[in-house]
């Protein structure tokens, strides 16, 4: 079982990975899309990525109003 | 029109060639091969020339140039604004005739006596769901996502995703696919058996057309006939599914949700 921080700390360095973004400059409770720079369509490739990674289901409405990762952290270590 | 023979032809919307007994259809319109009136009459053409096409090939491979994704589905920014110029009925025709020309594009692929197979990556929602399920085998590279969001939008999908879903998995996956709405990833979509393949991102093309190769070994006829006993089209439902999309297109709450997708800037647009 992974703790709610390596988790954390997983998402961050797959995001800044992903879309090409200092991993220094990603803070757990920043707004992501804003952060990351993301639209729509890139949103749900972050989110089949966090699938991929963590080897869970995460359901699109689960995750409606989540914006930082710190919130999204918590819905993906509920899943674990 | 860029270009046409009966071998190839480049599109605005897609592109098609033959080589080494495969018909190759490639999707590449901007910004996700939304399926509207241009991709539309774009495939009618393909439609028309399979018969031809037909003649030197055994397999046909679907699948898209873009980044972003095989296919976003209908183009609802020109349902949308096609809607808005129209008086109710004469919207609601339009409609009905665009199902029933993309209905007959889409069972005349499913028909074809060649083995198809849809390479899919990134977004494959709505309309494009569908068009990947006329397909006989579906190979997805991991960042491929699923969804079925029409009903967020008052409707249900039109372009015959519910029949051919029904074909192919069990009626309970098929609800919770349609009910719910929300989206799934290639590992989901081949664990309930909608995908045959799931390869590394990058690689669906590579991979159909391995699989296009193997499949040249087998005899034709064999395989046509394997074909039409395993793959009934169920045309009953398909028509069903075109009236009840027509019903619903009717009710106010489909102009609204049109609407509030159009204008929206949310990260999820395609939820409720």
């Amino acid at each position: 079982m992974e703790t709610a921080e390596k988790t954390l700390d997983e998402i961050l360095t797959l995001a800044a990975a992903h879309f090409k973004v200092p991993r220094a400059s990603l803070s757990p409770d920043e707004d992501f899309f804003k952060a990351l720079g993301i639209d729509s369509l890139q949103t749900l490739d972050l989110l089949t990525k966090l699938e991929n990674h963590f080897r869970v289901e995460l359901p699109d409405y689960e995750l409606q109003g989540v914006t930082d990762f710190r919130t999204l952290a918590a819905k993906i270590q509920a899943r674990l | 029109m860029s270009a046409l023979s009966v071998k190839q032809f480049t599109g605005r919307a897609l592109s098609w060639r033959v080589q080494g007994g495969v018909i190759e259809l490639a999707l590449h319109r901007d910004p996700c091969n939304e399926l509207g009136s241009l991709s539309l009459k774009e495939l009618e053409q393909f439609a028309a020339a399979l018969g031809d096409l037909e003649k030197e090939a055994h397999a046909l491979i679907l699948y898209s140039e873009l980044k972003p994704g095989f296919c976003a589905g209908a183009d609802l920014r020109e349902l949308y604004e096609q809607s808005q110029t129209m008086e109710k009925a004469q919207a609601a025709r339009g409609v009905r005739d665009f199902l029933e020309r993309i209905h007959r594009v889409l069972n005349r692929i499913d028909a074809a006596p060649l083995t198809t197979i849809a390479a899919v990556h990134g977004v494959t929602f709505g309309g494009g769901f569908e068009l990947a399920l006329v397909c006989d085998l579906i190979i997805a590279d991991k960042m491929a996502r699923f969804c079925f969001p029409e009903l967020r939008l008052g409707l249900i999908p039109g372009f015959g995703g519910i029949p051919r879903l029904k074909r192919d998995l069990g009626n309970a996956v098929v609800r919770d696919l349609l009910l719910t709405g929300r989206s799934f990833n290639a590992t989901k979509a081949q664990q309930i058996g909608l995908v045959s393949q799931v390869v590394a991102e990058g690689e669906a093309l590579r991979a159909a057309r391995a699989t296009a190769i193997q499949i040249g070994k087998f005899d034709r006829e064999t395989a046509i006939a394997a074909k039409q006993f395993i793959k009934p089209i169920p045309y009953d439902e398909l028509r069903k599914e075109i009236d009840i999309f027509c019903e619903l297109f009717s009710q106010p709450a489909v102009q609204a949700g049109l609407k509030k997708f159009v204008e929206s800037t949310d990260a999820q647009p395609y939820l409720p």
